[in-house]
């Protein structure tokens, strides 16, 4: 029956010319796909000097934004916790006193906040949640290996954005 | 005059060993780069510039390994294996001319170890006893891939040794001599033996890929079928000084390329250079030096193309490799001496009348 496809082929164990039984013309076409190689611009990135170029809206680490005055934006609203779908972040509020105005921007705000970068996906929810501005995921910056387990839980002192320390001329 | 000649050899012989160390060494840095250059890689690069320091530091952590020897091993002869094929790869380079003759002052110094006669029945000698190393190496580690590579190499070494040895009667017959020295002085300018023998050539160079265990014919050492062949059972510098034997053994073999078809240390238009200088001595010492230069630059082509060859052929199967070795090279090498004869007679029919 004739097939339908013309994807048949018809094979057949052909005799080897006797410059396909001398092997020395296959080996040198070889050597020259190699050498070709040899030449070529090389794959590697050599990487703590270079590093992969990163998408602009790569979603790396998170930060805790300041205002312009240097207060934490966050007020522990709870929201990038609610929409977070690994569960990643918790906190704990806490009321602003008097004389924190400078610390603090809203009443309220996050005495804990922690993050687990085991459990968190980077999927940039929380950016998206919340309604103060206060969390970002950075485009420069990776969440390191670490040895520990407890590493991994990211607290204030590691996310909150470090105070702009030249701003005072 | 004795003393001077003596010391002169001492040096001399002290150099070349250093050097064919320095080689091997630079060897394993060489094919990991040119490997990795193939692959698309950038091969070793964190030690020292450009990866420089990596032979060093690979030796330093062969040297830190646990040197271990296995309990039911024959002790004296595991350690002897090792240093049989290191010490046979080493005494090799002594017969092989690097340079012409250096003229200081009223002395003429040989660029060559020791112009023995029969230098090229030394090298082969010398080359058929480095088998010993892998076989004695391989049978004392009382392991069944060990033994299997030992029997493998033994075989390989002695199948391609006979077709070695006929492809170089022909260019004995060309020489008339087995001393290296002359078959070098032979070839002056560009008067080199590949051009009477391309197929004699290629018959050794393909022996000299099996000689040396290189791929394709790594049979004795193919990790996939046996572990790691003949020095499965090996670690520290003992492994080490097996690897680096066979470095030495390809430089040897190159050498030995080289200076048999390849005009060692001659070069086109070296007798108009000679000529050029009006010092005669001044002459001779310019061309010798660049003729040295000619013959490493030779030794290196080599060298890389044993490597350019390992990164791309696979491996032989067995019956293959057998196939290879008595049923078409000694035939060939064998229809190579035939042609030669023939060839010789007609020339001196023609010429001499």
């Amino acid at each position: 029956m004739e097939p339908l496809s013309n994807r048949k082929k018809n094979v057949a164990q052909k005799e080897m010319t006797l410059s396909e039984r001398m092997y020395l013309p296959a080996i040198a076409q070889g050597l020259g796909i190699t050498i070709k190689h040899f030449f070529k611009k090389k794959a590697t990135i050599n990487y703590p000097e270079e590093t992969r170029s990163r998408s602009e809206i790569w979603r790396g680490l998170h930060v805790l934004k300041r205002d312009e005055n240097g207060a934490e934006r966050c007020t522990a609203c709870g929201l990038c916790a609610v929409a977070c779908p690994a569960e990643a972040i918790t906190m704990t509020a806490g009321e602003r006193k008097k004389g924190e105005e400078h610390l603090y921007r809203e009443e309220k705000y996050a005495v804990t906040y922690e993050i687990n970068m085991l459990r968190c996906i980077f999927c940039g929810l929380c950016e998206e949640a919340c309604p103060k501005a206060a969390i970002f995921l950075q485009d420069d910056k990776l969440a390191p290996a670490r040895y520990e387990r407890d590493e991994f839980i990211y607290g204030k002192d590691r996310l909150v954005e470090p105070l702009k320390t030249t701003e005072t001329k | 005059m004795d003393s001077v000649v003596l010391i002169y050899k001492g040096i001399y012989i002290l150099a070349i060993f250093g050097i064919s160390l320095l080689i091997a060494t630079y060897s394993t840095y060489f094919e990991r780069k040119i490997a990795a250059f193939i692959q698309d890689r950038v091969g070793p690069n964190r030690a020292g510039p450009m990866g420089l320091l990596q032979p060093l530091a690979d030796a330093g952590k062969l040297f830190f390994k646990e040197e271990f020897i296995p309990a039911k091993a024959n002790k004296v002869l595991f350690i002897l294996g090792p240093g049989i094929a290191m010490l046979v790869a080493a005494m090799s380079s002594a017969v092989i001319p690097f340079g012409d003759t250096l003229i200081l002052g009223e002395t003429t110094f040989d660029l060559i170890a020791i112009d023995v006669n029969i230098g090229v029945l030394y090298i082969f000698g010398v080359v058929s006893l480095g088998v010993y190393g892998l076989m004695i190496g391989g049978w004392a580690s009382n392991n069944k891939f060990s033994l299997l590579g030992a029997i493998r190499a033994a075989s390989q070494n002695i199948s391609y040794e006979l077709a070695m040895g006929l492809s170089l009667i022909a260019v004995l017959m060309l020489s008339g001599s087995l001393s290296l020295k002359v078959i070098a002085e032979q070839q002056a300018g560009f008067n080199w033996n590949i051009w009477y023998q391309p197929l004699g050539f290629l018959i050794f160079l393909i022996c000299a890929f099996a000689e040396t265990n290189r791929t394709p014919f790594d049979l004795p050492e193919s990790e996939a079928e046996l572990i790691g062949g003949y020095h499965t059972e090996y670690s520290s510098m003992k492994l080490g000084m097996y690897l680096f034997a066979e470095y030495i053994n390809i430089f040897v073999v190159s050498a030995v390329m080289a200076t048999l078809y390849f005009g060692a240390y001659n070069f086109p238009f070296m007798d108009n250079l000679r000529n050029a200088f009006d010092d005669p001595v001044l002459g001779n010492n310019v061309v010798t030096i660049l003729g040295v230069g000619v013959m490493f630059a030779k030794i290196f082509a080599f060298i890389f193309f044993f490597m350019w060859v390992r990164w791309t052929l696979p491996r032989f199967r067995y019956d293959q490799l057998m196939k290879l070795g008595w049923n078409i090279l000694i035939p060939l090498a064998i229809l190579n001496i035939l042609l030669t004869g023939g060839g010789i007679l007609l020339y001196d029919y023609f010429t001499k009348g």
